[in-house]
C-alpha cells in the first residue's frame, strides 16, 4: 500500500471516529478508563524520565558553559543563562517532544496492541454486527483521553524537568538554585507555553489516532499484532519529530 | 427472511463467490454447508456486511441491504444476532457484562431490567452461576453459549453462525445444535448456520446449500441429500470425506 493510499484510508477511519458516540454514558465510561490507563500508569515513567532529564540537562549545561577554555579564558557566560537555557528547553522540546515520544512506545504501542487483538479475535467485528460504529467506539474514547491527559502529562513534565535541575544545583559549586530560577525567570515568555501546549495537542493526537489506525487494521495473528506495535511506534515518531520541526518553523523560524 | 441474489464477490484478485442465489426463511435452521476454503464464511460475512459483494444483492425482508448507507445499515444491525467461530466475546468483561453489553449499548432498560435479562438469557443456554467469570476462564461449550446468550439479548430477527461447532466434542456439539434449534424455532427467527459438521445438517439441516468453489452447488433439505448424493459427485465427496 502506497503512501497515499494509507493517508487516504486513515482520513476515512478518522471519519467514521470522528462520528457522534452511539451511548453517551457508555462513551464517557470507557473515555475515563482510558484517562486512568493513559494519564495514571503513564504518571511514573514520565515522573523519572522528566526529573532526571531535567537533572542531566542542567549538569551538561553548565559544563559547557561555565568550564572556562582557550576560546573562553575567562567565565563570560553569567551563571543565570544556564537556568534560562534548561527552562526554555524544557518547555519548547524536552517536555513535549521527549515526553510524546516516551508515550509513543507506551501509550502507543499499548492502544495498536489492544486494538489489534481485538480485530484479530473478531470483537470488533462483533461491534459492528451489534451495529455499533467500531471505529468510533475503541478509538475516540482512547482519542479523548489522550487529548486531556497527556498535555496534563507534559504540564507535570515542565514542572519535573525544573525540580530535577533544581536538585543538579545541590551537588554542583558551579551554578546554584538561585541562579537557574533567575534565568529560567528572565527568559520566561507566555508564547513558549502555547507552543508547548500546541505541540501537546499535536503530538497527542499523533499518538493516539495513528496507534488506533494501525490496530484497527491489523490482519493475522499474534505475531502481526505484535508487528502493529512497532510499526505505530515507529510512524508515531516520524509524525512527532516531523510536527515538532514544523512548529519550530511556524512560531519560532526567524 | 433473507435472500442473496446473484451474490458475487472477489477478494484480493482472487473470485471468491460467483452468483450464488439463496432464501433464508425464519423459523427454521438454514444451514451452509461446504468444505474448508469453498467460500461460507465469506458469504455469511457479506450477508452481515462485514464485506461488500462487487455483484447482486441481499434482501432483508424488503430491504437491500447494500444500497443502505452506514447509519442504515448499522441500524438493521441492531436486529442481527451473530455467534462467531472464535465467539468474538469481549475478554475484558465478564459473561454478565458480555451479555449486558447490547442491552446497555441499545436499550433504556433500567440495571435492575439488565440482570434481569441477562440471567434470563443464560438460562436460556444453560448457564448458570457463571455470571461472574471471564472468558479465559470459561470452557469452549460454554464460550458458545455465552455468544448465543449475547446473540439473543435484544429481541433479534436474525441469527447467524459461524461453524458454532468449531472446536467442540461431538456432544458439546450436539447440545449447541439443540439450543439453535429452540432459539430459532422459539423466537420465529431467520437463522443461518455455516458448517462443515455433517451431524449438524442431518440433525437440524431444514433448508441447506452446498457451496463448492464459491458456487452453490445443491439446495435441499436434510431428506433430500441422501438422494442428491448420488447425482451429485461434490457433494457426494463431502458426504464421505466428512464421516472417514
Amino acid at each position: 500500500m502506497n503512501f497515499f493510499t494509507e493517508i487516504g484510508r486513515f482520513m476515512i477511519f478518522m471519519k467514521y471516529v470522528m462520528k457522534r458516540p452511539q451511548k453517551w454514558s457508555v462513551f464517557w465510561k470507557i473515555t475515563f478508563r482510558e484517562m486512568h490507563n493513559i494519564g495514571i500508569e503513564s504518571l511514573l515513567v514520565v515522573t523519572l524520565i522528566a526529573f532526571f532529564l531535567g537533572a542531566v540537562t542542567t549538569i551538561q549545561t553548565a559544563n559547557q558553559l561555565l568550564t572556562p577554555s582557550d576560546l573562553f579564558p575567562t567565565q563570560l557566560i553569567p551563571k543565570f543563562v544556564v537556568g534560562s537555557v534548561v527552562s526554555t528547553s524544557a518547555i519548547l522540546e524536552l517536555a513535549p517532544t521527549i515526553t510524546c515520544l516516551v508515550l509513543a512506545g507506551k501509550v502507543g504501542a499499548n492502544i495498536a496492541s489492544e486494538i489489534g487483538n481485538k480485530k484479530i479475535s473478531e470483537q470488533i467485528d462483533a461491534y459492528e454486527v451489534m451495529g455499533i460504529n467500531s471505529a468510533s467506539f475503541v478509538a475516540l474514547p482512547k482519542i479523548i483521553a489522550g487529548l486531556i491527559m497527556i498535555p496534563s502529562l507534559i504540564i507535570a513534565a515542565n514542572f519535573l524537568l525544573m525540580f530535577g535541575g533544581a536538585i543538579a544545583t545541590k551537588f554542583t559549586t558551579a551554578l546554584s538554585f538561585d541562579d537557574l530560577i533567575e534565568g529560567a525567570r528572565m527568559v520566561f515568555h507566555p508564547e513558549y507555553v502555547k507552543i508547548m501546549l500546541i505541540k501537546s495537542f499535536i503530538f497527542s493526537f499523533i499518538i493516539t489516532s495513528i496507534s488506533s489506525y494501525q490496530g484497527y487494521f491489523t490482519e493475522g495473528g499474534a505475531l502481526e499484532v505484535g508487528a502493529a506495535g512497532t510499526y505505530a511506534v515507529t510512524r508515531i515518531c516520524i509524525f512527532i519529530l516531523f510536527f515538532d520541526l514544523i512548529i519550530a518553523q511556524i512560531f519560532l523560524g526567524l | 427472511m433473507i435472500r442473496a441474489e446473484n451474490l458475487g464477490i472477489t477478494l484480493g484478485g482472487r473470485k471468491i463467490l460467483t452468483d450464488i442465489n439463496a432464501s433464508f426463511l425464519p423459523g427454521v435452521p438454514n444451514l451452509v454447508i461446504g468444505a474448508s476454503g469453498s467460500g461460507k464464511s465469506v458469504f455469511l460475512k457479506c450477508l452481515v456486511g462485514l464485506l461488500t459483494p462487487q455483484e447482486g444483492k441481499i434482501i432483508y425482508e424488503n430491504h437491500d441491504f447494500l444500497s443502505l448507507d452506514y447509519e442504515g445499515k448499522q441500524e438493521l444491525r441492531k436486529q442481527i444476532g451473530m455467534l462467531f467461530q472464535n465467539n468474538a466475546l469481549f475478554d475484558s468483561l465478564t459473561v454478565e457484562e458480555n451479555v449486558e453489553f447490547p442491552l446497555k449499548m441499545f436499550s433504556n432498560m433500567s440495571k435492575e431490567e439488565r440482570k434481569h435479562r441477562v440471567n434470563d438469557c443464560l438460562a436460556k443456554v444453560n448457564l448458570v452461576n457463571s455470571n461472574h467469570k471471564f472468558p479465559a476462564e470459561i470452557s469452549g461449550g460454554m464460550k458458545k453459549r455465552v455468544g448465543i446468550a449475547r446473540a439473543i439479548a435484544l429481541p433479534i430477527k436474525y441469527l447467524f453462525c459461524d461453524e458454532p461447532n468449531s472446536g467442540l466434542d461431538p456432544l458439546t456439539s450436539r447440545v449447541i445444535d439443540e439450543l439453535i434449534l429452540q432459539i430459532t424455532t422459539d423466537l420465529k427467527i431467520t437463522t443461518v448456520i455455516n458448517s462443515h459438521d455433517m451431524k449438524t445438517v442431518s440433525d437440524i439441516g431444514e433448508n441447506i446449500i452446498f457451496i463448492y468453489q464459491g458456487q452453490k452447488w445443491w439446495e435441499g433439505s436434510r431428506s433430500q441429500i441422501a438422494a442428491a448424493r448420488s447425482e451429485n459427485e461434490q457433494l457426494d465427496q463431502f458426504f464421505k470425506a466428512s464421516f472417514s
